[in-house]
């Protein structure tokens, strides 16, 4: 990435779209902590991720942040219930399960709490997904190609409800996208060519 | 975050999916080989110090010429300990005209408080337990009393002043010593009837025992006492001093046995690491995602470790459990190898090394990936081609090598045996790699003569090349152990056979008085009896080596002193017998009889450290010989003639004979002319072994089937190797099933590769164990037992097909799964 500069906003969102290489999934990575730039900073919520060590990063986000990825990544030894649990766990809230029941039932999975990743479609896969991610009440969601691994009827279904909870949580988001139709229902569009913002 | 229960969720999940089943296979296997092994040693050691106890007939004993005070039996009481008294004296026993000298033991009920009086209702009969002693009025003659006397069961026999009933025959009492002393046959009474003997009167040779046996901690506070009140002339005996040769002997075999178990740990330590090496690439995604979750790394590595804990405490659950089962099949099948009839209980103690063992494979082998899994960064959950960096080779080989090199000195607890152990292991590893890679690149090279199905399977071996070899030397050494000791066990029954001809001597004759001679020849003879050589005996101490002093002498060998001390059985013959084997100097000339030379067996040049041309100073019945060692002699004492461990030339001692000794061999039928023997030559002493050489064969058998049963784990061992091994592959096998399967291959095509590829696995391994286990074989028989050896393609066929069908069967049926799932299922879930 060079000579990236993005101000994001309290309760914007965000598409970042451009060609495959092009730096979204790079810049992503940046400013939810999970890698850090050779130069430069990354504030979020005004703390310098850069600052932070691993542990320090990983901490701040349990707390205020949450993800939607395009594979999913459900832990495949877990129930859905167990999955949506596991960030309000991680983050050390006491009692876990109800609001895991009641996320999973705002995304329409309240009769599949019990079942493992492997035993649910992929349009379910990603309910529970956004249920994890939601779960938490984060400050800011990112989202990495979240309708990427899904046939286009459920995926359009699947990007209906991250907006309709994003609404209700005035969410900051960030959402990396090839899908022009679900770009253009963020507030903004910034394009990334050859690892610059256009 | 509550990590335990997430951990032991994680942990439930991961073990209903497979994942963690190879793991807990491994390790639950090295444990049950090495519980397994631990509680047999465990109990064979308590029995045979209980059967040492035997040889005192207590567990303490007080040995006096005057009655042990009634105060020490007043405080073995109070202690909460047995007790019995024995009196002990020679005297002529008369049954009518007819006498005999004997050995008077006299017993107090309780006797023996360890090990068994035996008794028979005829004389040289078949014995059982006496169950008690004497009753009052009647006593029990050993057999050849009883011929001597030409009395018989029911007949009346004077024993001092009293007429006393013979009640049985006394064939063996535990405290009779096991050398040829006390050759003297004897009587067994009740002490109640000795004062109606009058045989103790003021000045009579009598030896007292007192004897003791209880549960330990308080034997340990009334032998403190007794040392603290032993008279002059009370001696203390316990089992420490009756055997420590049988003691280390013990040590010894355990310590072989615990070894031979660690093969089979060695190898599921592969395997555990082949499985934790599954388990990292299975989990990065999720470590990266935990963490993309916000989980510190030191929580990551708390669940995986918690994990390990869980698993480790499975295993030894499992394991130990095995192990115990195990360990109490080999004790029955083992029954009549010690003279216990049942070993006493196992103790915990191995379940708490198996348990160690089983943290200590983890931590080694498991560990490490594990802490490089717990170094993925949380940005692999958007790039999957990032992974977590290599580990250092400290961290990722030093654990390891130090819990090998930790187990390993563990059992042998001695530096020198530790370097030889584990220079001789790496040695065998590397040669057995390198013959598995040789084989393995050969077998591909040949892959394009066959069907496609073969070509697949034959293919894979080569690009997997590294797991088939491990797979290979695994598998092979499983078998080659089992292998080689069946060879062995041939080698050594035709080596018994060879070396044990149908007549070999089963009777010992003893002290045969020299104007005798002749006539006990002769009666032998005309009886049927096939005799050997006949030799002097006579007996003499030795005094100096080289002028030193022998007691002033510190020996090397922990026996050398027991050796040197002992009163020394001496023979001269002119003649070398076929069963002694010069390995230094000379056997004496003619023109040397009558010379101060000595040649002694190479087990007591050993024990006292004697080299050729020392000299040793004996006392001969108050003559002082000193000899200069001319020859050193490999005996083969299983020839069983007589042979001795000190030989002098003919001319030297001839005035010193006291008697001769031969041996023979008589057919049952003859072998009953025995009680007319006796009777014509009461002196003579007669020793049975056709029970010894029986007992000799059966132990062999019953020792060689404990080791093949330890390293029947390593065959397991090998199997758990094969299938971290297909584990591991799985995934890659699942693809490249789909693959062929879409690209036309039937689901029979598939499977037929699978069985090519373990069949030819099988077969590598097979040969790899075949060959090592002869070449092993033939360096055993030929080197250490010095028995000629012959090649047996039959037994290494068998192995080989065994192999074959073993590792086929096993690996179809780890991998079938894989090849029958769908291609569109897998090609789906892996786009």
């Amino acid at each position: 990435m060079h000579d990236v500069s993005l101000d994001i906003a309290s309760g914007e969102s965000v598409a970042v779209v451009g060609a495959s290489g092009a730096g979204k999934s790079t810049l992503l990575a940046l400013l939810a902590g999970l890698d850090l730039p050779t130069a430069g900073r990354v504030l979020l919520e005004g703390r310098d991720l850069t600052a932070l060590d691993e542990d320090g990063r990983a901490r701040l986000r349990a707390q205020r942040v949450g993800f939607v990825f395009q594979a999913f990544h459900l832990i495949p030894a877990l129930t859905a219930l167990e999955n949506v649990m596991l960030p309000l766990e991680l983050a050390g809230h006491g009692s876990a399960r109800e609001p895991a029941l009641e996320t999973l039932r705002r995304v329409g999975l309240g009769d599949r709490t019990g079942h493992y990743p492997r035993q649910l479609s992929g349009g379910e896969q990603q309910r529970v997904a956004l249920a994890r991610a939601f779960v938490t009440k984060p400050a800011v969601l990112f989202a990495d190609e979240p309708t990427g691994n899904l046939d286009t009827v459920t995926g359009a279904r699947i990007g209906q409800l991250l907006f309709e909870m994003n609404a209700d949580s005035h969410t900051t988001l960030v959402l990396v996208t090839h899908d022009q139709d679900l770009a253009a229902r963020c507030r903004r569009v910034v394009h990334m060519e050859a690892g610059r913002l256009l | 975050m509550r990590p335990v229960r997430f951990a032991l969720r994680m942990l439930g999940r991961e073990w209903r999916s497979g994942e963690l089943g190879v793991l807990l296979l491994a390790l639950t296997i090295a444990v049950a080989a090495l519980t397994g092994v631990g509680f047999l040693v465990g109990r064979i050691r308590t029995a045979v110090a209980m059967q040492a106890t035997q040889v005192l007939a207590a567990d303490l004993r007080v040995d006096a010429s005057q009655p042990v005070s009634k105060a020490d039996f007043a405080q073995a009481r109070e202690d909460g300990l047995r007790s019995a008294r024995t009196a002990d004296m020679l005297s002529v026993v008369f049954d009518g005209q007819r006498s005999q000298l004997a050995d008077i033991y006299a017993v107090t009920p309780g006797y023996p408080l360890r090990g068994r009086v035996l008794v028979a209702d005829q004389p040289f009969a078949r014995a059982e337990p006496a169950g008690g002693i004497p009753p009052r009025g009647v006593v029990w003659l050993d057999s050849r009393l009883l011929a001597a006397l030409g009395g018989h069961v029911g007949s009346q026999v004077s024993v001092g002043a009293a007429t006393l009933r013979v009640g049985r025959v006394l064939i063996s009492r535990p405290d009779q010593g096991g050398t040829f002393t006390g050759l003297v046959p004897s009587l067994l009474m009740n002490a109640a009837d000795l004062p109606r003997t009058r045989l103790i009167q003021p000045g009579s040779r009598v030896h007292y025992s007192a004897l003791f046996a209880g549960r330990r901690a308080p034997l340990k506070t009334f032998k403190t006492w007794l040392e603290a009140h032993l008279r002059p002339g009370e001696h203390l005996r316990d089992v420490a001093q009756a055997s420590p040769q049988i003691e280390s002997a013990v040590e010894r075999a355990g310590r072989f046995l615990t070894l031979s178990s660690l093969v089979a740990v060695l190898l599921c330590a592969a395997a555990v690491a082949m499985s934790a090496r599954r388990y990292v690439t299975r989990h990065f995604d999720v470590v990266a995602l935990l963490k993309t979750l916000g989980a510190s790394r030191g929580l990551t590595l708390r669940l995986m470790a918690l994990q390990l804990v869980g698993v480790a405490s499975l295993a030894t659950l499992a394991g130990a459990s095995i192990g115990y089962l195990a360990q109490a099949w080999l004790a029955l099948a083992l029954r009549g190898v010690l003279a216990e009839k049942t070993l006493p209980a196992a103790s915990l103690t191995p379940v708490g090394i198996g348990g160690l063992t089983a943290v200590a494979l983890l931590a080694g082998f498991a560990l490490p990936p594990l802490w490089q899994l717990s170094r993925t960064p949380a940005v692999r959950v958007l790039r999957r081609d990032i992974g977590p960096p290599p580990p250092s080779v400290l961290l990722a080989f030093g654990p390891a090598v130090a819990v090998i090199g930790a187990l390993i000195y563990w059992v042998v607890l001695d530096w020198r045996l530790f370097a030889e152990f584990t220079a001789g292991l790496a040695v065998f590893i590397g040669l057995l790699t390198a013959a598995g890679a040789l084989l393995t690149a050969a077998a591909t090279r040949l892959r394009g003569r066959v069907g496609v199905a073969w070509r697949y399977g034959v293919a894979n071996l080569g690009r997997r090349r590294t797991d088939s070899v491990v797979q290979i030397v695994a598998f092979g050494v499983g078998i080659m152990a089992l292998l080689l000791l069946a060879l062995i066990r041939n080698e050594l029954d035709a080596g018994w056979r060879r070396t044990l001809p149908a007549d070999l001597p089963n009777y010992f004759f003893i002290n045969i008085p020299p104007r005798s001679r002749g006539a006990v020849l002769d009666f032998l003879h005309s009886h049927g009896a096939r005799t050997t050589r006949v030799l002097p005996m006579m007996r003499g101490r030795l005094t100096a080596i080289d002028g030193r002093p022998v007691g002033s002498i510190r020996f090397k060998e922990r026996q050398g002193r027991h050796f040197a001390m002992r009163e020394q059985n001496l023979t001269w013959t002119g003649t070398l017998g076929g069963d002694n084997r010069i390995v230094a100097g000379r056997w004496w000339t003619h023109a040397q009889f009558g010379k101060p030379l000595v040649s002694v067996a190479t087990e007591f040049e050993h024990w006292l450290g004697l080299r050729l041309g020392e000299e040793l100073t004996f006392d001969i019945a108050g003559k002082t010989l000193t000899a200069r060692i001319a020859s050193v002699r490999k005996v083969e004492w299983d020839s069983f003639k007589p042979n001795f461990l000190i030989v002098f030339p003919p001319g030297l001692l001839e005035k010193e004979t006291g008697t001769y000794l031969t041996s023979a061999y008589l057919t049952p039928a003859d072998a009953r002319s025995l009680a007319a023997f006796s009777r014509r030559f009461p002196g003579v002493s007669i020793f049975d072994i056709d029970d010894l050489l029986f007992d000799v064969r059966s132990m062999l058998d019953k020792a060689i089937l404990a080791v093949q049963s330890v390293f029947f784990f390593t065959l397991l061992a090998g199997l758990t190797v094969l299938l971290a091994a297909v584990q591991s592959s799985r995934d890659q096998r699942r693809y490249e099933s789909a693959m062929l399967r879409t690209l036309g291959a039937s689901r029979a095509t598939v499977m037929k590769g699978v069985l090519a590829e373990f069949a030819a696995l099988g077969a590598l391994a097979g040969i790899l164990a075949a060959a090592g286990a002869s070449v092993a074989a033939w360096f055993l028989t030929t080197r250490v037992l010095h028995l000629p050896y012959a090649f047996s393609p039959g037994t290494c066929a068998v192995a080989v097909a065994g192999a074959v069908l073993l590792v086929a069967t096993s690996g179809w049926l780890a991998t079938r799964s894989v090849a029958s799932q769908p291609p569109l299922v897998t090609l789906r879930a892996g786009s």
